[in-house]
């Protein structure tokens, strides 16, 4: 998994609530096998204006030129706004992977769907929850200010602003640590193996069926 | 230690140890696996060279991509069949239990789990799938993981989270006619929003929750996901026992008793504390028909498309505008006026035996109308399909002008070639109203499966209390 620490990056503003998982990456593109190349079918259905099925040349597509994503000033863009509920809907990792292979690594949103959260985690993409009002200030900021970047400083849980404005944020601990030394979960995990296999055993003898 | 929630009981059950911010290492009794999400765990686990932790924990099945119909062909679509081979060799190399394709045991991972007896009460129960809260409703604690995940609990039969908070929704009184579990769920969902239960355990409990069926039950785990819950939970009881007796994966035996005994502690005791309580009046429940994009855009059969420009939120206002453009419907109209192009009976959310019995007893003797193209009605498993075939419910619907077809997720999510095309409206049993949910353009209307049988009848919505 890639590290995080520091991010200098610039942001694109998606307003609107309820971005779920079918809107992220569209069913079609679930069939792969592989875990990347999502990125160019990120937001299929906004993005295009024809229908997307994997395997298309996506550069010959016609783009939908009112999506946020197609606009010049928001090319290279690294931080995601949106608004609450963002990446609800299914469990699908696509969704991280997609966001993560287009060139996204921040999400600021007010609320994430749980699954979601957590599967960018995994994937070395760093959500963070503001309150409304934040939100609504940076959303303003940045359609006013083309070229608008944040820093965001996931040591100090800070995002700057180039007003100077310095936004908290809250993450656990825990997945602070993984993300900070690009840390692999199961490689986590494994160190402790003598206690899963205590827990398995006592487990057993308490509930048998579930072993049968 | 003081009362505590079935959620406390399953968690504590669980807990291998734990990290000082409060994030846990729980171990997993049961996963279940398909095609979608499993492909890059299992390389990841081939790459790294680790051995899966508990291979007799887990079960497999394809249900996304799976055709409905000329299943002896095969998958006609090279990526999709690559999808479900790619299963059928990894469960291969590694030993696992896959129900394949031609299995009369395959249909839909959360029709089966429960059907086979391979989620029982008080397990801990995950999959690459959000609607693995559906198995919640036999007091186990089963909630959706991403694919890093499905390979973590390849390798360690564990899982990294942290405790949820739990809600308890306490359903009193008695449903009225025509009125189901899946008008509960939306009825919820309508109340507390798609984010009302993010970061909570939403635990279903009150007599309306007792008297429905073990397939109800599913029906409204399955949902709690949608109101944003990772996972829903329904104590576990006769109706639970009663339902697991003798099914494949159960206990038998002396090991039986051991387990029932277990089980019937597995409920929230008196007093526990929860942190979030709703209380719904089962009476006051009407049939449910969604309106818009998001599952929270619901109002009742009796109801209008609401009127964006009374909604003083502008976020939300905005929502509402866009899902009326898409949905290509006009505010105040009766939802009784909306015609429909087709229907769709199935899904991890309804495609069980009562649900098609529902169905059928409103298409008895009727037909579908002249105005719906397509009328498809896809059994949850080639179980329920067999058990349908036996009460000759497949007979009812063939003769109402309903599809009989073959088990599968089918239109639900449309991975297969079930879906809908631009612009076609359909009456769907399913879970999700999404954009493009149905196929690319297509506009969902959530329902109960009387709600779906009756549009598919009338040809718009209809009040299925009302007949």
């Amino acid at each position: 998994m890639h590290k995080f620490s520091l991010l200098d990056g610039l942001v694109v503003p998606l307003d609107r609530a309820n971005v779920d998982t079918d809107a992220l990456i569209p069913k079609q593109f679930l069939k792969s096998i592989k875990r990347s190349g999502f990125g160019p079918n990120l937001f299929d259905e906004w993005r295009y204006l024809d229908h997307g099925e994997p395997g298309m040349d996506n550069s010959k597509r016609p783009l939908n030129l009112d999506f946020v994503l197609n606009k010049p000033r928001y090319q290279g863009g690294q931080i995601l706004l949106a608004r609450e509920n963002f990446g609800c809907g299914s469990s699908r990792e696509h969704a991280p992977w997609a966001l993560e292979d287009y060139g996204f690594r921040v999400i600021i949103a007010t609320s994430f769907a749980d699954i979601f959260f957590n599967n960018c985690f995994k994937n070395g993409l760093l959500p963070i929850r503001l309150d409304a009002e934040k939100l609504d200030a940076l959303f303003k900021s940045v359609e006013a200010n083309v070229g608008y970047k944040l820093k965001i400083d996931l040591e100090q849980q800070t995002i700057s602003a180039p007003d100077g404005t310095v936004y908290k944020f809250e993450v656990e601990a825990f997945r602070k640590h993984c993300l900070l030394n690009g840390l692999d979960d199961i490689g986590l995990t494994l160190q402790h193996v003598g206690k899963i296999k205590a827990f398995e055993t006592k487990h057993h003898a308490e509930q048998p069926w579930l072993f049968a | 230690m003081g009362a505590q929630t079935l959620y406390d009981k399953l968690w504590n059950s669980h807990v291998v140890r734990q990290e000082a911010d409060g994030t846990a290492l729980i171990y997993i009794d049961r996963h279940l696996v398909h095609e979608v999400t499993s492909p890059q765990a299992f390389e990841g686990l081939k790459l790294s060279g680790r051995k899966m932790w508990r291979t007799s924990s887990i079960l497999a099945v394809a249900d996304h991509n799976v055709p409905t119909s000329g299943r002896a062909q095969g998958i006609a679509d090279p990526v999709s069949r690559l999808q479900v081979e790619t299963l059928d060799s990894n469960c291969a190399e590694f030993g696992v239990n896959e129900f394949k394709m031609s299995d009369v045991r395959q249909g839909v991972v959360h029709v089966i789990g429960a059907e086979q007896g391979a989620t029982l009460p008080g397990m801990t129960v995950v999959c690459g799938d959000s609607h693995t809260s559906t198995h919640g409703a036999f007091g186990a604690l089963a909630f959706g993981i991403g694919t890093s995940e499905v390979e973590h609990v390849m390798a360690t039969q564990c899982l990294l989270i942290k405790k949820s908070r739990v809600m308890q929704v306490v359903v009193d009184g008695v449903l009225g006619k025509g009125v189901s579990a899946k008008d509960i769920a939306l009825a919820v969902i309508g109340k507390i929003g798609t984010a009302g239960g993010t970061g909570y355990a939403i635990e279903f409990a009150g007599n309306a929750i007792r008297a429905l069926s073990m397939e109800g039950r599913m029906t409204l785990c399955n949902m709690a996901i949608e109101a944003g819950a990772r996972a829903g939970m329904v104590a576990a009881d006769e109706t639970t026992i009663n339902y697991l007796k003798g099914r494949p994966f159960a206990p038998q035996g002396e090991l039986w008793g051991k387990a029932v005994a277990y089980w019937n502690t597995l409920h929230s005791d008196d007093g526990a504390k929860f942190d979030q309580v709703l209380e719904i009046d089962a009476a006051g429940i009407r049939p449910q028909v969604t309106w818009g994009t998001s599952p929270e855009m619901v109002v009742t059969v009796d109801g209008c498309v609401p009127d964006p420009a009374a909604i003083s939120d502008a976020v939300k206002r905005e929502g509402a505008e866009r899902a009326l453009n898409y949905m290509g419907l006009v505010a105040n109209t009766p939802i009784t006026e909306i015609n429909i192009d087709k229907v769709f009976i199935g899904s991890c959310t309804n495609g069980r035996i009562e649900d098609m019995r529902a169905a059928a007893e409103v298409a008895r003797g009727k037909h579908v109308a002249a105005n719906v193209q397509l009328a498809i009605v896809v059994p949850g498993s080639g179980l329920v399909k067999l058990q349908a075939e036996q009460e000759g419910l497949d007979k009812i619907f063939i003769a109402a002008g309903f599809e009989w077809r073959d088990p599968g997720c089918s239109m639900c999510l449309a991975m297969n070639d079930d879906r809908l095309s631009p612009g076609e409206r359909c009456a769907s049993t399913s879970n999700r109203n999404f954009e493009g949910r149905q196929g690319p353009g297509g506009r969902t209307h959530l329902v109960s499966p009387a709600m779906a049988a009756a549009a598919a009848v009338a040809g718009h919505f209809v009040d299925v209390s009302a007949i």
